[in-house]
């Protein structure tokens, strides 16, 4: 089975976010991508599927800043492809644009299955999954921490508010939204994959024209305003945690 | 151009999310610059008595046994015709486990623009604006809601729930699904949330943890420090899932939502996946690093050290307090 992985980097919220001068979007220049941390679930569970003798994992990335490293890192857990659409991308696109280009590129791979993160934290136009979905003609299902595969089709755990799961059967082609994968994703040492470097290719194809329609217009962007922000405690841990101790015994904690 | 702003009801096994009565109060401020009514989507399987507290002006019904569990393929297909047939302003959906697998596929089957991570409309001069919340809540971006029929995914946040409640029933109108025998998507079974530990939103007093929890081995300093508050142990997402903190102990969207007199949030950034859930505690403390993190516009108090220092000199301070009283 083609087990089939798209996968985007996004801002790294651990930097200092700056808006630059037109006040729509983040400064390119300021900002550090890093792999979407749902797309790592979504490695981990192809991987885990393929672990358990599903096929090949392809992993299918827009060619962006420091996409090679977080290729590698794929393979190094046990990606067997790794492919790179090279294109206009400056520091990303809308999701309606990428997936056009993705899904124009992932039927030429004949999928059977793709996984994807059910989200990132910088979509404002929808997730990718469901309109990759669309453009194949696949069914979607989100919100997933678990999948199970059976004969043309699978069972994916999805998730509902309060804890509740509902085991769902999905038939095949399909793209599932993974929310988490079932185990946390693998750790691989900087070692494995910097050997990685010398044996795994990247494979890369141009990605066709960014079509960006469907995606609304940032007129401005800013930080939320602080309504009432916290009062910030000063001193070191010692004089932090004197003061807790006297608000929680104002607040009848204590 | 029908000036009408409809709304996708969200419910799952006889309850209406609180989310849905969010976007039914969104609704209503965008329709009164539209001059439209506010119109509720409700597609169910005996499920017309969740319409009576709907404050909508009108309810289309449409009534299905598909509708009975929550099926991607089954709302798709249903909305798609509601949709072509009315081309309503706007429609919203949750940006959630069921807005999520529905809203994106319609926008790219219909071509129709899409909105995700709303959590305001407004008016200004006549066009209507959103506002979206994205970047973990860091940043928010604005613009026009693009039309002629926009589609829109809604945080909660902007509007209290109360404000989508109507006292009198709206009116009802049915609408008719259309052949739904053949669905890709099927609901086999529920798994119900693990029983017999802490129902952490029963809990008074919770330490949460986030990622600055840093490993497993210091989930321990986090157990101690609640033994002494009296409290238990709760974390956000990426503790559950990192398998450190049993499922049950995860608040935030798809776990529980926590009303504490005390959330001790330590090492939590402030995702909205993770506030919208602790919105209703009395009192957030927050322990965190980042200067930046979100967690302190929610925060009454907040300090910026590290937690992995902070949790044993504090727990030490709080039972010598115990001790004195």
């Amino acid at each position: 089975m083609n087990l089939i992985v798209p996968i985007k980097m996004v801002p790294d919220l651990v930097e200092e976010l700056v808006i630059d001068a037109s006040g729509a979007q983040l400064d390119p220049e300021a900002l550090r991508l890093k792999l979407n941390e749902l797309d790592e679930h979504a490695i981990e569970q192809a991987i885990l599927l393929k672990e358990k003798g599903a096929g090949q994992v392809t992993i299918v990335a827009p060619d962006l800043p420091d996409i090679d490293d977080a290729l590698f890192t794929a393979a190094a857990k046990g990606a067997d492809r790794l492919i790179k659409l090279t294109g206009n991308w400056g520091n990303g696109v809308n999701n309606h644009a990428l997936a056009r280009v993705m899904a124009n590129f992932i039927k030429t791979l004949r999928p059977e299955l793709i996984l994807t993160g059910v989200q990132a934290h910088n979509d404002l136009d929808g997730a990718l999954g469901p309109q990759l979905a669309e453009h194949l003609g696949m069914a979607y299902v989100g919100y997933i921490s678990g999948v199970t595969l059976a004969n043309g089709h699978v069972r994916a755990r999805k998730e509902f508010p309060g804890g509740l799961i509902a085991e769902t059967q999905v038939q095949l082609p399909a793209v599932l939204g993974i929310q988490a994968a079932e185990k946390p994703p693998r750790y691989v040492p900087i070692s494995k994959v910097r050997a990685t470097i010398k044996t795994a290719q990247i494979e890369t194809f141009p990605a066709a024209e960014l079509e960006t329609a469907g995606a609304p217009l940032v007129v401005r962007l800013f930080q939320p305003e602080a309504g009432a922000r916290a009062t910030m405690l000063e001193g070191d841990v010692d004089a932090v945690a004197t003061r807790l101790v006297e608000i929680f015994k104002e607040h009848g904690v204590l | 151009m029908n000036p009408d702003i409809f709304v996708v009801v969200e419910h799952l096994r006889g309850q209406v999310s609180d989310l849905s009565y969010v976007m039914l109060a969104a609704a209503r401020a965008a329709a009164n610059a539209t001059g439209g009514k506010v119109v509720a989507v409700l597609l169910g399987h005996d499920a017309e008595a969740l319409a009576r507290d709907l404050a909508a002006d009108r309810v289309l019904y449409i009534e299905h046994a598909a509708f009975a569990d929550f099926s991607s393929d089954a709302y798709q297909r249903t909305l798609e015709n509601v949709i072509k047939e009315q081309s309503p302003r706007a429609v919203l959906f949750g940006d959630t486990t069921m807005g999520g697998d529905v809203a994106a596929w319609l926008s790219t089957h219909l071509n129709l623009p899409l909105v995700s991570a709303c959590r305001t409309l407004r008016a200004d001069a006549g066009a209507l604006k959103f506002v979206s919340q994205i970047c973990g809540g860091k940043m928010m971006a604005e613009g026009d809601l693009p039309g002629p029929t926009a589609l829109v995914m809604m945080v909660p946040g902007g509007y209290k729930p109360d404000q989508g409640h109507a006292a009198q029933p709206p009116e009802l109108v049915r609408g008719t699904a259309p052949a739904l025998d053949d669905l890709r998507v099927t609901v086999k079974e529920y798994i119900e949330p693990a029983v017999g530990d802490v129902d952490v939103s029963k809990e008074q007093v919770l330490v949460a943890i986030g990622r600055g929890i840093q490993n497993q081995d210091n989930v321990e300093l986090a157990e101690e420090l609640a033994k002494a508050l009296g409290g238990v142990v709760a974390g956000s997402r990426p503790v559950i899932d990192q398998g450190w903190l049993a499922p049950t102990r995860l608040v935030g969207k798809s776990g529980k939502a926590v009303k504490a007199k005390l959330y001790l949030a330590l090492g939590i950034s402030g995702a909205p996946e993770h506030t919208e859930a602790i919105g209703d505690s009395e009192m957030i403390v927050a322990i965190n690093t980042d200067p930046a993190a979100p967690i302190f516009d929610l925060a009454k108090f907040g300090a910026q050290v590290d937690i992995l220092d902070l949790m044993p000199v504090l727990a030490e301070k709080v039972q010598q307090a115990k001790g004195l009283a």
